[in-house]
């Protein structure tokens, strides 16, 4: 069964100022604009254009979270996935939800769906992980090719060119595998204004972590929450001299 | 990015109605209504924004910009999608044509009229023939123009002079028209003409013409003030020879139209200066909260904050017009009272909005340097063009007039 699982995240919009909560306990979320986590929809472009190439038959968008994230799947859906796995986490446990429970969630969908290629962001702009691809491979013992900038299959294998900090690594994985994307992988199409109708009409199912068989505790304990320090004004200096003057005098050189 | 955070709640919340309330705010959208809005902002500032100021100055709009508003389905928003269109509603178009004249007041007059007048005639009127030959082309790669004023006929659109000669089984047309919108780029043309001067304005006929048609000379456009990136050509008819399977409608019925029509239209222009007020507004109130004089942020005194309040206030009442005149037409219940003073509200709006966001600025609002003053000099046509502010007025007092017969 030639099927891609895409997660999906929705995240606070990449252009909104977070702001920390009085307490401390985490970020301000009630009535801030929220978008798909950028790095989802390279994920989302990327299966639908594997799909468009005729080397798979469904994209199914799967999203974790309350009843908001529907709206994400929406636009997965817009942008060309078949259909949507809505998995509910409300309340605490979305507070708490993290990276280990949703690629348990992943895994045990990409084993239900049959799927043979889970295509996910490399990490969400909120929490800057960059774990649930690595987990759910290791999850379901898949080769992962992860930090994606290029996608290839070949056959029944998966040739991913990987970013990594020497420059660029090629890897032949094989299918089932799990893929994460990132920035160079391609460019997100906009989902076009027909395709948001036909995505009305496109089905999402509903389910709980439960129904899988997923335990959502949380093993971590969130305790503060802060800002990051502010960034202190510079000075500025005339000369070299003065530049190497100042910088002694902090100790910095 | 720049970001309009001031009441905008996130999605979710602005779909949300408290549970056993029956009567939801005005600004309440729909899923689909609030992702269309989304994709087409995304959509305008990534791949219209960058190319608004050499279109300006060009007086030329980029055949990509073109292009990719046919692709992205903004082109046929409410047509049929057998025909190639969206499928969607009036209000969506409307929710359209405010986003992009947020970046480009051009590009959505350019959106507005394809969808409001052209698309809306031949959904309206046409016969299954007319449907299948223009309709499918309409949303998927061409232009269509409004041909009704001339030089000695604007307000007084029906004294218009261009004769249509009845010939066996076709017409000849000729005259000529002015201030047509989109005429560089349109492949067809949707020219009223008088068949009958006799009958006056009842001779008054929509006629359908191809862009290749013998005799039908487009003229050098207008270098104007402001929408420069929107072509607006003189036409000329020299005995232009069209089919009687080209009218659109019946003979003697375009005033008709023309009026039915433009009532929609108007909308959509209120639309076009509700964006383009927004827009500008958006773009000059980050400044004052970042400029300090005397040691405190420009927005900061009292004067400024007065003002900058007054404009945001006329901005949201230009919104509620707008969106209620369309809501009212959806339902069809009548809307032409409302419709003229969305357009007449919203397009004074944009005047006093652009005006003071360039005062704001300063010195930098007065440089092409920053895009405050294009704002200014596009809104200008609000006031003019698909009925003059007086006109507006005028027809407003007919209906106000009527109200009060016992």
């Amino acid at each position: 069964m030639s099927r891609v699982l895409v997660g999906v995240k929705r995240v606070i919009d990449y252009a909104v100022k977070v702001r920390v909560k009085p307490d401390h306990s985490g970020v301000v979320t009630d009535g801030v604009k929220h978008s798909m986590n950028p790095f989802c929809e390279i994920a989302v472009e990327e299966a639908v254009k594997l799909k468009e190439k005729k080397l798979f038959k469904e994209v199914v968008a799967v999203s974790c979270g309350p009843a908001q994230a529907t709206e994400t799947i929406r636009t997965a859906l817009a942008m060309g996935c078949d259909r949507g796995i809505h998995v509910e986490v409300t309340g605490k446990d979305y507070e708490s939800l993290g990276p280990l429970q949703v690629s348990k969630i992943f895994a045990a969908l990409a084993k239900k769906e049959e799927a043979s290629l889970v295509i996910l962001g490399k990490q969400a702009i909120d929490d800057d992980c960059n774990q649930t691809g690595q987990m759910t491979a290791a999850l379901l013992d898949w080769p992962q090719g992860t930090f994606a900038s290029e996608v290839e299959i070949e056959g029944d294998k998966v040739k991913v060119v990987r970013e990594i900090d020497g420059g660029l690594e090629t890897i032949k994985i094989n299918m089932p595998a799990v893929v994460t994307a990132d920035l160079r992988l391609n460019t997100p199409r906009y989902a076009t204004l027909p395709n948001i109708m036909k995505a009305k009409k496109k089905k999402i199912a509903n389910m709980k972590p439960a129904d899988l068989g997923v335990d959502i505790v949380s093993r971590l304990e969130v305790l503060r929450v802060d800002e990051p320090p502010t960034r202190l004004a510079g000075v500025k200096v005339e000369t070299v001299d003065d530049l190497v003057a100042k910088l002694k005098e902090s100790g910095t050189i | 990015g720049l970001r309009n955070q001031s009441t905008r709640a996130g999605l979710s919340a602005e779909h949300a109605t408290a549970p056993g309330v029956s009567h939801p705010p005005l600004q309440t959208y729909t899923e689909e209504e609030g992702m269309m809005r989304e994709a087409v902002k995304r959509f305008a500032q990534e791949r219209i924004a960058p190319l608004v100021s050499k279109m300006d100055e060009n007086s030329h709009m980029d055949s990509e910009v073109i292009n990719s508003l046919f692709e992205q389905g903004l082109m046929g928003i409410e047509i049929d999608p057998e025909y190639g269109g969206t499928g969607s509603s009036f209000f969506s178009s409307i929710l359209v044509i405010e986003e992009l004249a947020k970046v480009d007041a051009s590009v959505a007059v350019l959106c507005d009229i394809q969808n409001t007048l052209i698309n809306t005639l031949f959904t309206k009127l046409g016969t299954v023939a007319q449907k299948e030959q223009y309709l499918s082309r309409l949303s998927t790669d061409m232009v269509g123009s409004f041909c009704l004023s001339e030089a000695e006929s604007g307000s007084d659109a029906f004294s218009l002079k261009t004769r249509a000669d009845k010939h066996k089984d076709y017409y000849v047309i000729n005259g000529s028209k002015m201030w047509i919108s989109n005429a560089e780029t349109a492949g067809v043309f949707l020219v009223m003409a008088n068949a009958d001067p006799s009958t006056g304005y009842r001779g008054i006929t929509c006629f359908i013409v191809d862009r290749d048609t013998e005799g039908l000379q487009i003229g050098k456009k207008e270098n104007k003030l402001g929408l420069r990136a929107s072509s607006t050509c003189p036409l000329n008819l020299d005995n232009v020879k069209v089919p009687e399977k080209n009218i659109l409608g019946q003979v003697g019925h375009g005033y008709k139209y023309a009026i039915g029509m433009l009532n929609e239209g108007r909308i959509g222009i209120a639309a076009q200066m509700l964006g383009l007020a927004q827009g500008c507004f958006d773009q000059a109130v980050p400044y004052t909260r970042q400029r300090v004089q005397f040691g405190k942020r420009i927005f900061d005194f009292q004067a400024m904050q007065h003002q900058i309040a007054h404009v945001a206030t006329q901005i949201e009442a230009a919104r509620l017009l707008t969106y209620n005149a369309a809501r009212l037409k959806e339902a069809g219940r009548p809307f032409i009272k409302e419709a003229c003073m969305a357009k007449y509200f919203t397009s004074e709006v944009a005047t006093l909005t652009t005006s003071k966001c360039i005062e704001w600025m300063g010195g930098v609002g007065f440089t092409k340097d920053y895009p405050i003053e294009k704002y200014y000099r596009d809104c200008k046509i609000g006031t003019i063009y698909e009925g003059t502010t007086n006109i507006q007025l005028s027809t407003m007092a007919k209906f106000i007039d009527k109200e009060f017969d016992l």
